[in-house]
């Protein structure tokens, strides 16, 4: 991975300086059933296509966005700071993942 | 051999440059190539040839092709025709059993046998099965380029710079330099980058030496610069790469002294030397013509020019002596000549392009592949994107194969048109295919000299046309790169405590602990720890990660990550944690000291500081409490003051009241130490009574002293991480990633205790509630060894009659229990107080006990102390 990302904050800035938490889950409201649990936990969908995601600025502002991104060819649509308001449910990476050393 | 002064060289003749090749001094001047100064020196072989050892010269002079790749200084593979000269270098021959001159393993070449034709190790070497082992000795005896040095210490420091460009320029010919002066003439920041030597440009930065590996998406271009891979993001790239010279297929044409025309112009131009005494041009554009007359300007003597594009030429054949030019046979004609030049058309070096996203098309009108579509954002400028391509290749009308002699297809893994034929022949009829078979375009040069050449061969044979056969995917990086290079320094500084330089001082052994540098111990861990134990030792504990998390929802937002409970919490009490997963397991440990009704102060791993930040402040985003996180770990020291006289050192230093009414097990207080706000938690991870001090950084050192000083009269000695390591697994204190690992959770790590599963929410609640459903399978517990021997961490838990049913996560010598004591993770059923297992130490097993209480204090009636 070497695309640019555009922190809201900050501008467009490599993506090694973010880490990625993943795509952008629900957590279950209350005590789920097992397999509502496990699939909050470990599925998820994987689209070849757009998808929404976390991501933490970690050598910057130290804030995290959610951006939109497309998975095929890495272009970030768009970026933003989600007001809680409009925070549908909650997500839940499994830890906070560190984005792949990049090749060069 | 060298001529005259002339204007435009390379050289600065006023002053000279000495190295040694092979042991003996060779004299060059500033501004040579090691391989010039070498081929000035009479040197003519430069190399053996990857499989048949046959003697390889100076073909491209522009560091493209293998056949000059030495060991320099250590370092192989250096193509030295590009690598300046500089003072007691050391330049060795390499892949040679012998010398240069006279090569054992030349027999590959003479024989053949199993060992040369394309894909020999697919079949040859699997029958007998038995002797593969043989094969293997001497396949990785005789395979691969260079030789490290297995005991070789860090010859060179490497180093990454990231860098922006608003318009980057690869390549410094005429093209690239006006491009570049354009954009800077415009206003625009402008980098060129060229592989070989540039002149200064006003208004634009010249990295020169220095490659461009590959282009990436979002503008990145990693320059090699030599000693730092410059990562470029360029908003706009120029690429002006130019083309590359092709050789000709023709039995012999890889003999010494077969050369390309630009390697020929730069030996007489660039470096003053007379190439050659007699010569022979066998060409299909312009630059072999030109190259004629360079020669004879330099009073090299023609002794014929064929010029394909207007004779007919049906056989040309190239002959030496020990792998060195002697003659050229042209029809049957024989010339005597020790310099052939051929030049088989230029193509444009469209690879950075094509890996960008460019579509690469064959024009049959100029016989080249020509790069279209190019992506926005890049442009290609010059001979790159067709310009002044003159229609250069007629159809070869020359029979490349005579049977007079291997022709070279790819110089880099010695592939004879031979070898492509046999594989169109087994069947290989795609160009993808075939490349992966034989390995043609596959060596150092990249597709340089051998790409189109084979897709040439590769479309006769086929009977297709170059269109229909495609070119390869071209991939990065496009030149060679040294791992070194890219493992180079990144951008993550080196971290030390603000008593750094104390340690040091005080004789600690330093080591790593994440980016952290920290005491492992000051020479004598277990003195260190007994000195803990008998009366009071200190140690630096800075690296902690410290939050504090203030506003009036921090109760809740704490309740709601850890499984612990806060809302109760009285102000300067303090709380052990364990941070969780949503899939229950356990992340990260600490403390958290309630300062005030809104105010907590977190502490962390050293290791885990980064990532619990990023947590809290993740859940924040997602929770929107009101709640701010600021994370205070650079700017507050942390020390440790423990032992049984602790309270005694720190009642020199401090007016509170230390009593154990006044300032109990757990409890926080904010105080003067040695004169310096500091924040004091009554905790103890090594099990006696302790202050864990935090202070504002710059006192480091001070308050450090201060407590050496305090301590002196008690005997107190600072302490380094291993003997702590001792006195927390006396305690069965877990170490978060040494006993843990990404499966644990704190049920089954022995924890129960710390999991409020009443509570409402909070992160993990619900996979935990499912461990207990399930039922506990596998424990964390403590065990000492019956016969004391210490078993390795990492060591197996077995069973009787050997099945492997755990594993240890610590172990150490207590020298304050004399017992070898640790910790590991046992099925369910063994972990009882009491309870045996067998441990695999030494190549045999030794039983171990299992304890389920600390083994130190179990009661913990000296902390509360
Ligand atoms: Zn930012």
């Amino acid at each position: 991975m070497s695309f640019l990302l555009d922190c809201p904050n900050c501008g467009p800035r490599d993506v090694n300086e973010f880490s990625c938490a993943g795509e952008v889950t629900v957590r279950p409201k209350e005590s789920p059933t097992l397999r509502e649990l496990t699939s909050y936990i470990y599925f998820r969908r994987n689209v070849a296509g757009v998808q929404r995601e976390w991501w933490y600025h970690r050598q910057g502002c130290e804030v995290w966005f959610q951006a939109e991104r497309d998975t095929r060819t890495n272009e970030v649509l768009r970026t933003e700071i989600v007001e809680p308001s409009s925070r549908a449910g909650t997500p839940g990476p499994e830890a906070v993942a560190t984005p792949d050393a990049p090749a060069v | 051999m060298r001529l005259p002064a002339r204007p435009g060289e390379r050289l600065n003749r006023d002053r000279e440059v000495t190295f040694t090749y092979d042991g003996n001094a060779v004299r060059a001047f500033e501004g040579d190539t090691i391989g010039s100064a070498l081929y000035a020196s009479g040197q003519r072989i430069f190399s053996r040839s990857f499989k048949y050892h046959r003697p390889r010269g100076l073909l491209c002079c522009s560091g493209s092709c293998p056949n000059c790749m030495m060991t320099v200084d250590g370092v192989p593979n250096v193509r030295v025709c590009a690598e300046p000269v500089r003072e007691n270098a050391v330049v060795r021959p390499q892949n040679v059993w012998g010398s240069l001159e006279r090569d054992a393993l030349v027999v590959t070449d003479k024989l053949g046998g199993p060992f040369t034709p394309v894909g020999f190790y697919y079949r040859t070497m699997i029958r007998p099965r038995w002797a593969w082992p043989l094969y293997e000795k001497f396949l990785r005896s005789v395979a691969g380029l260079g030789k490290l040095d297995k005991h070789g210490t860090r010859a060179n420091r490497y180093d990454v710079e990231h860098r922006r460009a608003r318009v980057l320029v690869i390549g410094g010919g005429r093209a690239g330099r006006e491009a570049a002066q354009q954009h800077a003439v415009a206003g625009m920041q402008v980098v060129l980058v060229d592989e070989g030597f540039v002149d200064p440009l006003e208004g634009v930065e010249v990295v020169a030496p220095g490659r461009a590996l590959g282009i990436w998406e979002g503008g990145l271009v990693p320059v090699d610069a030599g000693r730092v891979l410059y990562r470029f993001r360029a908003e706009k790239i120029v690429v002006a790469t130019g083309t590359i010279e092709q050789p000709l297929v023709f039995p012999g044409n890889d003999l010494v002294g077969v050369m390309l025309p630009d390697g020929v112009r730069r030996l007489i131009e660039d470096w003053g030397i007379k190439p050659a005494e007699k010569a022979v041009v066998v060409t299909v554009d312009e630059a072999g013509r030109e190259a004629a007359a360079s020669l004879r300007e330099a009073g090299v003597e023609i002794a014929g020019v064929y010029d394909l594009r207007r004779e007919r030429v049906r056989e040309i054949v190239a002959r030496g002596r020990g792998g060195v030019l002697r003659s050229v046979e042209v029809d049957g004609r024989k010339l005597s000549c020790d310099l052939l030049v051929m030049s088989g058309g230029r193509q444009p070096a469209y690879s950075l392009l094509s890996q960008a996203g460019a579509r690469v098309e064959y024009d049959p009108g100029r016989g080249v592949f020509i790069p279209t579509d190019i992506p926005e954002g890049i442009e290609a400028v010059g001979s790159v994107a067709g310009e002044g391509l003159a229609g250069a290749v007629p159809a070869a009308s020359y029979n490349g194969a005579s049977g007079k002699g291997k022709c070279f297809v790819c110089v880099c893994e010695d592939v004879t048109d031979k070898d492509l034929k046999r594989a169109i022949a087994e069947g290989f009829d795609s160009i993808e295919l075939a490349k992966r078979y034989t390995t043609v375009t596959m060596g150092p040069c990249q597709g340089r000299l051998c790409h189109v050449p084979s897709i040439r061969l590769y479309a006769r044979e086929n009977e297709k046309d170059e269109a229909t056969i495609g070119t390869t995917t071209a991939r990065p990086p496009w030149a060679p790169v040294t791992l070194g290079l890219l493992a180079g320094r990144p951008h993550e500084p080196a971290q030390r405590t603000a008593i750094h330089h104390r340690h040091k001082e005080l004789g600690a052994k330093m080591m790593w602990t994440g980016t952290w540098r920290r005491p492992h111990s000051y020479g004598d861990p277990e003195g260190e720890a007994q000195s803990v134990h008998a009366s009071v030792g200190v140690i630096d504990v800075s690296t902690l990660g410290k939050m504090i998390v203030r506003g009036p929802d921090s109760a809740q937002f704490l309740e709601r990550l850890y499984p612990n409970r806060f809302g109760d919490m009285k102000p300067m009490r303090i709380r052990y944690g364990v941070l969780n997963s949503d899939a229950g397991r356990i992340m990260d440990d600490g403390t958290i000291a309630r300062l005030d009704d809104e105010t907590f102060y977190v502490t962390t791993t050293s290791t885990g500081a980064g990532a619990v930040l990023e947590w809290f402040e993740w859940w924040n985003a997602v929770w929107g409490m009101d709640v701010e996180i600021v994370n205070v770990t650079g700017g507050l020291a942390a020390v440790n003051v423990a032992g049984p006289r602790a309270r005694e050192v720190m009642r020199k230093l401090t007016d509170i009241d230390l009593s154990n009414e006044g300032l109990a097990y757990l409890d926080a207080r904010e105080a003067q130490i040695a004169g310096v706000p500091s924040l004091i938690l009554r905790i103890g991870f090594v099990g006696e009574l302790g202050y864990e001090l935090h202070f504002p950084s710059p006192y480091g050192e001070h308050v450090w002293n201060e407590i050496l000083d305090a301590g002196e009269e008690f005997g107190i000695r600072p302490f380094g991480l291993e003997p702590q390591r001792i006195l927390r697994l006396e305690k069965m204190h877990i170490l978060v990633g040494q006993d843990t690992d990404s499966e644990s959770n704190v049920l089954e790590a022995n924890m129960p205790w710390i999991a409020k599963l009443d509570k409402d929410d909070f992160v993990g609640k619900w996979s935990l509630e499912q461990v207990q459903e399930r039922g506990l399978q596998d424990l964390l517990v403590g065990f000492e060894m019956e016969d004391g021997k210490v078993p390795l961490e990492g060591a197996q838990v077995v069973l009787e009659g050997t099945r492997p049913i755990g594993r240890i996560t610590s172990s150490r010598w207590s020298p304050e229990l004399r017992k070898a004591i640790g910790m590991a993770w046992v099925p369910a059923a063994i972990a009882e107080e009491g309870k045996s297992f067998l441990v695999t130490v030494d190549g045999g097993f030794e039983r171990a006990t299992v304890r389920l209480r600390p083994f130190f204090d179990p009661d913990g009636e000296k902390l509360r102390s």
